[in-house]
């Protein structure tokens, strides 16, 4: 168990550098949704589903807003 | 600022705060090694006590109560204030109804077919998770984002997020309002029938009864209502957004 927790918290470092590395909105959208799965698998393997299934709620609701924005963004540019 | 001093003041940054994390984390307990006596406590007393076997529902719903309603009003301002900042401007113009309210692309087959066999069970999901907040994980907040999500696939299967010419706004303020109040009024009850706020008043039931818990399961219901229907509220003033065209 502590080998999953060490994988997956590693992988949690990752992608949350993989959020701050990647500058086009778009794609970072979709790079913080990976971002939040592992963190919530993360808290998953410590023992807190409670905090786990927050995390994927707000992750999923999250994105949608940023890519609203986006499109209303984008359309005002053209 | 030129290079060279950015990056002197960056390494004196970076060397103050690395040396207060690992001064920090140095008495830290060691990983996985819990020490302190709050959690060993709630964990013997939270179920003999409110007979409710998720402890975390027990601790925010009722022992730390107050500071819960604080959450959700904080909720209930950021949700406003999206309301007031997204107004429609005085030169911006109507957004077209009807097909106009559908999503600017057109859905492939897979993603309306997913979307909407998704819907049901992400429904029924929600609900299950609102009305067992007191038993397994999950809760009131969980349950009502998931229940505020699933008009999101309604969206991503190409329809429109709301009914297009009934004002849907009426009903969800409503319901946002409901959930934010009713928790007080819950809290209040306490307060009046034994001094308390949020002391709890209702029979505990038996534990592992989708009933038990007291107040609980209703404060489960009110906070889901109001964060459902202000997430719904926040999405669909964004879509809104995207709809409005400037005049100028």
């Amino acid at each position: 168990m502590i080998v999953l927790e060490a994988v997956v918290m590693g992988l949690v470092a990752f992608l949350g550098l993989a959020v701050v590395r990647t500058h086009d909105p778009l794609r970072q959208v979709v790079v913080l949704s990976l971002f939040g799965i592992g963190l919530a698998a993360l808290f998953l393997f410590l023992q807190a589903p409670d905090v786990a299934l927050s995390e994927v709620t707000v992750g999923l609701a999250y994105p949608v807003l940023v890519l609203l924005t986006l499109a209303k963004i984008r359309e005002r540019e053209r | 600022m030129t290079r060279r001093t950015r990056l002197i003041v960056f390494a004196v940054g970076a060397i103050g705060v690395g040396a207060a994390l690992i001064w920090g984390t140095a008495g830290a307990p060691p990983f996985g090694h819990y020490r302190g006596p709050y959690g060993d406590v709630f964990n013997r007393r939270a179920v003999p006590e409110r007979h409710a076997t998720n402890v975390i529902n027990a601790i925010t719903f009722d022992y730390r109560g107050i500071d819960t309603v604080g959450e959700e009003f904080i909720l209930f301002a950021a949700v406003m204030g999206v309301t007031v900042l997204l107004r429609r401007q005085r030169d911006e113009a109507t957004p077209r109804r009807g097909d106009g309210d559908r999503p600017p692309w057109r859905p492939s087959d897979a993603v309306r077919i997913a979307a909407l066999t998704l819907l049901a069970p992400a429904v029924l999901l929600g609900l299950y998770i609102v009305a067992h907040g007191t038993l397994t994980p999950g809760g009131g907040f969980q349950g009502g984002m998931i229940l505020g999500a699933a008009p999101l696939l309604v969206f991503l299967a190409g329809r429109t997020l709301l009914h297009p010419r009934r004002d849907p706004m009426g009903p969800l303020e409503f319901g946002e309002g409901l959930g934010a109040g009713g928790f007080v009024a819950i809290g209040m009850v306490g307060l009046i029938a034994t001094g308390a706020f949020l002391e709890n008043v209702w029979p505990l039931g038996r534990i592992g009864s989708i009933f038990s818990g007291g107040m609980l399961p209703f404060i489960n219901v009110a906070v889901g209502l109001e964060v459902g229907a202000g997430l719904v509220i926040a999405l669909y003033e964004f879509r809104e957004q995207t709809l409005l065209r400037g005049r100028g």
